[in-house]
């Protein structure tokens, strides 16, 4: 049976097929989606973990008591996972063990651009690279075989353009694993990494990456096509669907694993065609390589950029050069208004972040929706380096500042970043007592992935009630003895609040409530009016309302004046259909003039 | 359309519009009538109300999920602006289909940026009567329901390629969709086969 999957639906089918049992995750773009479909097959024990290092270990505990078992995380989340990923090389597995690791390039939704094929090399351990949604059910299958065979630890690549991108799919049966479950005191030595068994694993690795290698020419994806022997390409993934869409005479050697490189059919490949050109997405991985194998590369990076994602006309331009024919420029894209993403109407994080504005506060921020608030109009947060760094950053800042510092550092952080990795830094500011207010922001859920649930909503991934995270019990037995809670849609009171916390010499924490993501389905906040409305005697069109960002609200140029002949050059405006009612513009408006709207009016 | 050739499809539109649904139903038809499909569209942080882009293309095979720059066969846009945006993906020959709706951009909606006029005026200006304004919306709001406008630009969409039949279109919704807006969304595909 065929039918078009996505590339992150294709991985978890291709697990289902594969006799997977276990599979942990932390959410990320463009990742997020395997779990969630894995959770679809009762066969599957689908879990979020708190983070990726956790899901990780939990996988590979799995795999050590022989069930076929996968982790999946972006490309950040390796760095994350790192730890138990190296020495995880070393120890080796029983039941089959797969990481899928996807990259970002071009930074569609990231906070940096990494090459993850550098972790292969790093960790000695494979990778394979699907290239579409079929392959990344096919490469997903084997890679269990893969691990099983050679005992480690498998990559798996992904990339928005794969995972993101959905193509046909022929569907296959589920076949069980033969490894059998159970745990063996016996086999401690390969998994008790001290330094005396470290020693005798680290040379098994070196064996193993010869056995690899070996493999790697027998690989079945690693494929050659021969036509025009003139220009040989060698490429994989999604490079190589470009690069065979704009030059589909060229030879091709398609690495479908692209770690461990095959060294014979490399040499085969240049018997065969003329000259080689390299063609990939990022980092010159293979060029590298390649080269230092003591192969000429006719054309590679001094050709192919080695930053933001490749595309057809990439590839066309790069390689043609003078000959490349630019299509008819229309309108100039650079001279229309912009369109970045924005929080919703009525989000809890713009009426926390108006109040950090207003309150002049240098804000540590962190990854989540809530990074947004770093654009205009809010400008309201001023770092954003990885999961956990806010509260961290906030205290370093602290320590930095002195007394000085009293008054203007405050952190942020969401409920799902803050269970994932700022517990520790907030540890450590009350242990070293430092100061700073780290401000929870609780919206019940993981938002800017897609609304996944964590250990903090009271709910599974398979949507079974269980324990939710006390934050305010949790904060206190790290020591913190200033917990306040705030409703976020009360500016007055939020600001007060914030104010009185970040003036405080010691640690403390703020906890926002009652402001649920709005695109939550379980839980809603009520508001009291349904949406706003403008009351045309009143705007003086003073743009106040504006500053809140928020894409209900919209100005309207036309001179005139108010009921009481105030001149103004224009309103504002309430897209009732997108407004929620939250109220906020009618907490910042000093004229009175934004009113509560009644259905029917 | 010859056999052997890949055709291209770019829908753009704003998070929310429900651009990806559509893409889900073409995807939906064009596999049921035996042609290789890709499409690629980027998740996460567009989804913000941000800009979104899907990218469709089919045919016997299909290598590169991303359509080559200035070699859209077809554009279809939720959003009259986020149609503008697309204007140089079009091959000279493309046919367009623009829902006749503005959302505003946050540089507009502060007053600091101003929303391009004309935007019809200038396709028609390239693409003469290969243009075609919608407005799904309005139809959609007619039917009950705003929601809906994704699915009249579909019905609208669906006049250029005769070769699927209307119960393919159908079974589309009716997989894709859950039950209790099946009757709306099969009014607001009709609807939108009809004003086009």
């Amino acid at each position: 049976m065929k039918k078009v999957l996505q590339g992150n639906e294709a991985i978890a089918r291709g697990a289902w097929e594969a006799g997977v049992t276990v599979a942990a995750a932390y959410p990320g773009t463009p990742s997020s989606e395997i779990l969630a479909e894995m959770s679809q097959y009762k066969e599957i024990q689908a879990q979020w973990s708190p983070n990726e290092k956790v899901a990780v270990e939990v996988a590979s505990g799995a795999a050590i008591a022989g069930a076929r078992a996968m982790a999946c995380m972006k490309h950040v989340g390796l760095n994350v996972a790192s730890d138990p990923f190296m020495t995880l090389a070393y120890t080796g597995i029983k039941g089959g063990f797969v990481i899928v690791v996807a990259d970002d390039p071009n930074v569609h939704s990231s906070q940096n651009e990494q090459d993850s094929r550098n972790w292969a090399r790093f960790a000695k351990v494979p990778m394979l690279e699907p290239g579409d949604a079929a392959e990344c059910k096919e490469f997903t299958k084997i890679a269990f075989d893969i691990s099983e065979k050679f005992d480690t630890p498998v990559l798996l690549k992904g990339e928005t353009r794969v995972s993101h991108s959905d193509s046909t799919v022929k569907l296959g049966e589920r076949k069980k694993t033969a490894v059998p479950l159970g745990l063996d005191p016996k086999q401690s030595p390969k998994y008790v990494m001290v330094p005396a068994n470290v020693r005798v694993r680290r040379k098994i690795i070196e064996e193993r990456m010869r056995r690899l290698e070996a493999y790697a020419d027998e690989f079945p994806y690693n494929k050659m096509e021969i036509n025009d022997p003139a220009i040989g390409v060698i490429t994989a993934g999604a490079a190589y669907m470009y690069t065979k869409e704009v030059f589909p005479n060229y030879s091709y050697l398609k690495l479908g694993m692209v770690w461990p490189l095959p060294k014979k059919l490399i040499a085969d490949f240049y018997k065969k065609v003329k000259k080689v050109i390299i063609v990939e997405e990022l980092d010159p991985f293979l060029e590298t390589e390649i080269k230092a194998l003591g192969y000429k590369v006719f054309h590679g990076k001094d050709l192919i950029p080695n930053m933001y994602e490749l595309s057809p006309e990439i590839v066309a331009k790069a390689l043609l050069g003078k000959k490349y024919k630019e299509p008819e420029i229309r309108v100039k894209p650079e001279d229309l208004p912009r369109r970045p993403p924005n929080m919703c109407p009525g989000c809890s994080h713009r009426a926390l972040f108006y109040s950090l504005k207003k309150l002049g506060a240098f804000v540590f921020g962190d990854i989540g929706c809530y990074t947004l608030a770093s654009a205009p109009p809010l400008q309201a947060l001023h770092s954003c380096v990885c999961m956990g760094a806010s509260i961290g950053q906030a205290y370093g800042a602290g320590k930095a500042l002195g007394k000085e510092g009293l008054g203007q550092i405050c952190a942020v952080i969401g409920d799902s970043t803050f269970l994932h990795g700022g517990i520790t830094p907030l540890m450590d500011t009350v242990y070293n007592k430092g100061y700073s207010t780290s401000i929870i922001l609780d919206n019940r859920t993981t938002g800017m992935t897609g609304l996944q649930e964590h250990a903090g909503t009271g709910y599974t991934l398979e949507g079974e009630p269980t324990n939710m995270v006390d934050y305010e019990q949790l904060v206190r037995a790290l020591g913190v003895k200033h917990v306040q809670k705030v409703d976020p849609y009360d500016v007055k009171a939020t600001m007060e609040t914030i104010k009185e916390e970040m003036n405080r010499p010691e640690a403390s924490v703020i906890i926002t409530q009652n402001g649920p993501c709005m695109l939550h389905r379980r839980e809603k906040r009520k508001f009291a009016y349904p949406f706003y409305g403008i009351n045309m005697d009143n705007c003086r069109g003073c743009k106040v309302c504006l500053e809140l960002g928020c894409p209900a609200i919209s100005w309207v140029e036309k001179e005139g004046t108010t009921k009481d002949g105030k001149k103004r050059k224009g309103t504002v405006s309430i897209n009732r259909l997108q407004c929620p009612g939250c109220g906020l513009c009618a907490q910042v408006c000093k004229f009175e003039s934004i009113v509560p709207g009644k259905v029917g009016a | 359309m010859q056999n052997n050739s890949v055709t291209n499809i770019l829908l753009s539109g704003v998070g929310g519009q429900g651009a990806i649904l559509a893409s889900n139903i073409l995807a939906h038809v064009f596999v049921e009538a035996g042609y290789d499909v890709k499409k690629s569209e980027v998740h996460g942080m567009a989804q913000r109300g941000g800009d979104v882009t899907t990218h469709f293309r089919y045919g016997k095979k299909v290598y590169s999920p991303l359509i080559k720059y200035g070699e859209a066969d077809f554009l279809l846009a939720f959003e009259l602006l986020e149609a503008l945006r697309y204007i140089n993906y079009c091959k000279k020959s493309a046919k367009i289909v623009i829902n006749e709706q503005k959302i505003l951009p946050p540089a507009v909606n502060l007053g600091q940026a101003k929303y391009p006029e004309g935007i019809p005026e200038t396709f028609k200006k390239f693409f003469k009567e290969n243009v075609h304004v919608v407005k799904g919306q309005e139809i959609a709001f007619s039917l009950g329901n705003a929601q809906a406008a994704n699915v009249v630009l579909v019905g609208a969409f669906s006049n250029f390629f005769p070769e699927i039949k209307k119960d393919m279109w159908m079974r589309a919704l009716t997989d894709l969709l859950p039950k209790k807006i099946h009757e709306l969304n099969i009014k607001a595909f009709s609807e939108g086969k009809k004003a086009l």
